[in-house]
């Protein structure tokens, strides 16, 4: 029996893509020229799909600190941080992230999927309880996996389900701890975080927040939803990412709680992984510093997300409800979607292709993630080429007959 | 004609049911039965072997969200945990089987 044998639908699907034009998981960007700019297929093509927020991936000080680094550092520490040593620059890293979140505690992680992971599996083992909304992010899921916790999904953002579920979980005396995240990747949409919070004090459960997509994008300082939704001391762990707002790699987890540093010697997916460059450290240093000193930045981009998400909708293009800037275009099918998609990238707009099951409710999406460093002109030609496809296509016909 | 329209689990569906089995067992795989003619809209004959991956072409997705009806439908507490051990409806309602018993 081949190892492979078990791929073989999946394969099937693999090849269907390829033949349909344009592959979107082998999209080839052969040079990046900006936040917003990229080469793909000889194409100047506008990129939409980036998850770079803040659009400080080329920020001249976030490049300069980095480079610094690089010469005074070198290219990679060679090792974790548990056998071959801190450098002085995690520390510091850390300790600007638990100010920054206003906490005691911090631990960075060499990846965002790792922090997931590593803090998820770590804090809950196999007599505790694992309640997560159900569109949760597919690290969520594997850290759940791994911990070997007893899991339980909650109707994606519903208070009264997550309490209906907590409450037909056994008196068993494990610890509960509830997941949610602040914006969600696919739909842009975010967590009744509030709500959640009356739920986690009636049944004495732990709440951890996953601000991924929305750290520097949402709250008075851009600490995210939680600030926001001014429920941050009622959340035990944040978790969150370098590679969106921060513009860079690497992941985190803060918290309040005394005995949170045990988990550096506990947390296997920190322990066992090479500890991250000095020259990312250098350059999410300088971003958050960045995203501190320049508010502006997010009331730029939130600017720019209505207008992404009023000009598609306005247009007849099926958009979520919330102002985000994840801006999900949900479409018929997914066979529309692959021409939708491939036709946007021939038309040098690259957007993001989800297709089921990575999308909640078998939805096919077009996922457009808006960035501060998008300008009016270029979000005007977005909308533009979304419409002539969606003409081309009969997408947009379809639905304009279907109101009238 | 559907299977909408039949009753789903006569008698002759689950001649081998094992005769230990309570009435309420039967009466699980009944309602595991309709709930998954309902989502997959009739097209597959369902019985207590059917395997929910390979003949209902169940993604990962969609058994979890079945779970979760399953939980609803019965007001119990069914972990994710127990998937790897689930093959068949036959599987899914022992399981329910023994979470219901050990609940009460």
């Amino acid at each position: 029996m081949s190892l492979y044998a078990k791929f073989a639908s999946l394969a099937e699907t693999y090849r269907g893509l390829a033949q349909s034009g344009h592959n979107p998981f082998k999209v080839a960007i052969d040079r990046v020229l900006s936040p917003t700019e990229a080469i793909i297929d000889n194409r100047p093509t506008l990129m939409v799909g980036t998850n770079n927020y803040l659009g400080l991936t080329f920020d001249p000080e976030c490049v300069e600190a980095a480079v610094a680094a690089l010469h005074e550092e070198g290219t990679g520490t060679t090792g974790s941080r548990i056998a071959n040593g801190s450098y002085a620059a995690h520390r510091q890293l850390e300790d600007a992230l638990a100010a920054f979140f206003g906490r005691r505690h911090c631990m960075v992680f060499s990846t965002g999927y790792q922090a997931n992971l590593g803090m998820i599996s770590t804090l809950a083992g196999p007599n505790d309880h694992l309640i997560i909304d159900a569109d949760c992010h597919a690290s969520i899921y594997d850290g759940c996996r791994l911990g070997g916790a007893k899991v339980t999904r909650f109707r994606h953002n519903e208070a009264d389900d997550l309490d209906r579920r907590l409450r037909r979980l056994p008196e068993d005396g494990g610890a509960r701890l509830i997941i949610a995240e602040g914006i969600y990747s696919m739909l842009g949409d975010r967590a009744p975080l509030a709500a959640f919070v009356e739920v986690k004090r009636r049944h004495g459960a732990y709440l951890m927040v996953d601000e991924a997509h929305s750290m520097g994008v949402l709250g008075r300082t851009g600490r995210g939803l939680a600030e926001e939704a001014d429920v941050e001391a009622d959340v035990d762990f944040v978790v969150g990412t370098f590679s969106k707002s921060l513009g860079a790699v690497g992941g985190f987890c803060v918290s309040d709680h005394d005995e949170f540093d045990v988990l550096r010697v506990a947390c296997r997916p920190y322990m066992f992984t090479a500890s991250l460059p000095p020259s990312t450290m250098a350059s999410v240093l300088k971003a958050l510093e960045v995203l501190v000193r320049r508010p502006e930045l997010r009331t730029r981009l939130m600017g720019n997300a209505r207008a992404l998400h009023d000009g598609l909708s306005w247009r007849g293009f099926v958009v979520g409800p919330q102002i985000s800037p994840v801006v999900a275009v949900q479409l018929r099918d997914v066979a529309t979607a692959i021409q939708f998609w491939s036709a946007l990238l021939e038309n040098g707009v690259y957007v993001n292709l989800a297709l089921p099951p990575a999308t909640p409710n078998g939805i096919a999406l077009l996922r457009c993630s808006i960035s501060a460093a998008h300008t009016r002109p270029q979000i005007r030609r977005i909308v533009e080429v979304f419409e002539h496809v969606g003409e081309k296509l009969g997408v947009l016909k379809v639905r304009q007959a279907a109101a009238v | 004609m559907t299977l909408l329209n039949e009753p789903p689990y006569g008698g002759e569906a689950f001649a081998g049911a094992p005769s230990f089995m309570t009435e309420t067992y039967q009466q699980i795989v009944g309602t595991i039965g309709e709930l998954l003619t309902g989502a997959t809209k009739g097209r597959f004959k369902i019985d207590e072997a059917t395997l929910l991956k390979r003949d209902l072409n169940l993604d990962s997705l969609a058994e979890m969200d079945l779970l979760m009806m399953l939980e609803d439908r019965f007001d119990v507490s069914i972990s994710l945990n127990h998937l790897p051990e689930i093959q068949t409806v036959r599987d899914l309602a022992m399981a329910i089987d023994r979470i219901k018993k050990e609940a009460a």
